[in-house]
């Protein structure tokens, strides 16, 4: 049995590790709020916007803007969003596998595969698997901006635009509630607007100045919303992961120094034991 | 007759309500739009969003975006929108003196475009405050 010194010791170091993730986890706790906030205030840009290109597709489905002309898949970009920190438990490891299976699929069918990036996790990640990197954003933090995305976007888009990759995909965390985040795919590009509701296609709107600049910026947009939007999404995921993850980090300590408390406890009253008969045999030999 | 009208921008909804008569800077010339306007989608130049109300008049600063009207609806598509009270004219200055150092410097044809629209959204900016002192809403 170890001596009660040495437990005492660990129990102290137990308890410091304890009010870390115990602070760390009401961090999380109170940023959740201000992410989820963050993620509704998204919503009536992307909603709008969202609207406008779906009757664009609708009233124009002949409309040769390369975004929204599907063409033969011969090479894969892949944006992906992760955080810039780890404990937030499974988050990006799940996030990852996904991304694996992308990678392993593209392989299977001989696709040349370029990847992007947001968040430092994915960049180190994407870094020792050797792919081939456009652009990378880390340090993007708690309250992502519209202009964190524009820049690996842009490079994006224009590889797409330049035919260096005929499609384009998003992986990011989709926020189910507190206790579930959900890694998803998405095709970025081509556009596909969901054609769930029926749109009465008899009107169109005027154009100024012309239709075509007009819509290359409304589906730029579009793109740019939607990048956002999975920007945001998943820094709630990573507060409510690391919420989680830290709430189940502070009760494996607590019961972690209950147990060391236990020895500890047995050890102090094994050595008064025999501190006892050792007094006793000493006293018989007199 | 109303038209009920939203701006927003990306990060935030800003506005939201019905409004006899809006004003926005479309790229080719200011317009105005009333209940029953056709249906039209254009670029907005930077500068005020101005929402009719009763005879209130509320002001909007967008730097550009995208103006979706439909006869009773009217969406600012903003890149980015404040309230026009909550403009800066020390920081709009400043801006315009940055944007116009950087283009005597004739840089690269790309910073020149970037320049050039910061440029103008600086002036749009003093011009909006301009107007509003004016008109008394600002000190």
């Amino acid at each position: 049995m170890a001596h009660a010194k040495e437990i005492r010791q660990q129990i102290r170091s137990v308890r410091s590790t304890q009010k870390i993730t115990r602070a760390m986890e009401m961090v999380a706790a109170s940023k959740i709020r201000r992410a989820q906030e963050r993620l509704r205030h998204s919503a009536p840009y992307a909603d709008g916007i969202e609207a406008v290109v779906r009757r664009l597709a609708r009233v124009h489905p002949e409309f040769p803007h390369p975004f929204l002309v599907p063409r033969p898949v011969r090479s894969l970009g892949i944006l992906v969003v992760s955080t810039d920190r780890g404990l937030c438990g499974g988050l990006n490891v799940n996030l990852f596998r996904l991304l694996l299976q992308e990678i392993r699929r593209a392989r299977n069918e001989n696709l040349p595969l370029s990847v992007g990036t947001f968040g430092n996790k994915a960049a180190v990640f994407v870094r020792r698997l050797r792919l081939d990197t456009l652009a990378t954003a880390t340090g993007v933090g708690d309250s992502p901006r519209l202009s964190n995305v524009i820049g690996p976007l842009k490079v994006m888009a224009d590889a797409y635009r330049e035919g260096r990759i005929d499609r384009l995909l998003l992986l990011g965390n989709r926020f189910v509630n507190t206790m579930v985040q959900q890694p998803v795919v998405n095709v970025l590009l081509p556009l596909h607007p969901s054609e769930e509701q029926e749109l009465p296609a008899h009107w169109d709107y005027l154009y100024e100045p012309d239709g075509v600049r007009l819509i290359d910026t409304v589906l730029n947009r579009y793109l740019e919303a939607r990048v956002y939007h999975a920007l945001v999404e998943n820094a709630c995921c990573e507060q409510a992961a690391r919420m989680v993850a830290m709430k189940s980090a502070s009760e494996n300590a607590a019961e972690l120094i209950n147990r060391l408390e236990l020895a500890y406890n047995k050890a102090r009253q094994a050595a008064i034991t025999r501190e006892i008969s050792e007094i006793v045999a000493g006293a018989e030999a007199v | 007759m109303h038209i009920r009208v939203q701006i927003v921008d990306p990060e935030a909804p800003l506005y939201s309500g019905e409004a006899e008569a809006v004003f926005a800077p479309a790229e080719l010339g200011e317009v105005g739009i009333m209940p029953r306007h056709a249906p039209l989608l254009t670029r907005l130049r930077a500068g005020e969003v101005r929402v009719r109300h009763d005879t209130e008049e509320e002001s909007f600063f967008v730097t550009g975006g995208i103006l979706e009207v439909q006869p009773f609806a009217v969406t600012v598509l903003a890149d980015r929108a404040v309230r026009s009270t909550e403009l800066d004219e020390e920081e709009a200055r400043r801006a315009r003196q940055r944007a116009e150092e950087r283009l005597a410097q004739k840089a690269a044809e790309l910073d020149i475009a970037h320049a050039e629209a910061e440029l103008a959204e600086a002036v749009a900016r003093l011009r909006a405050i301009e107007r509003l002192r004016k008109i008394g809403v600002l000190k």
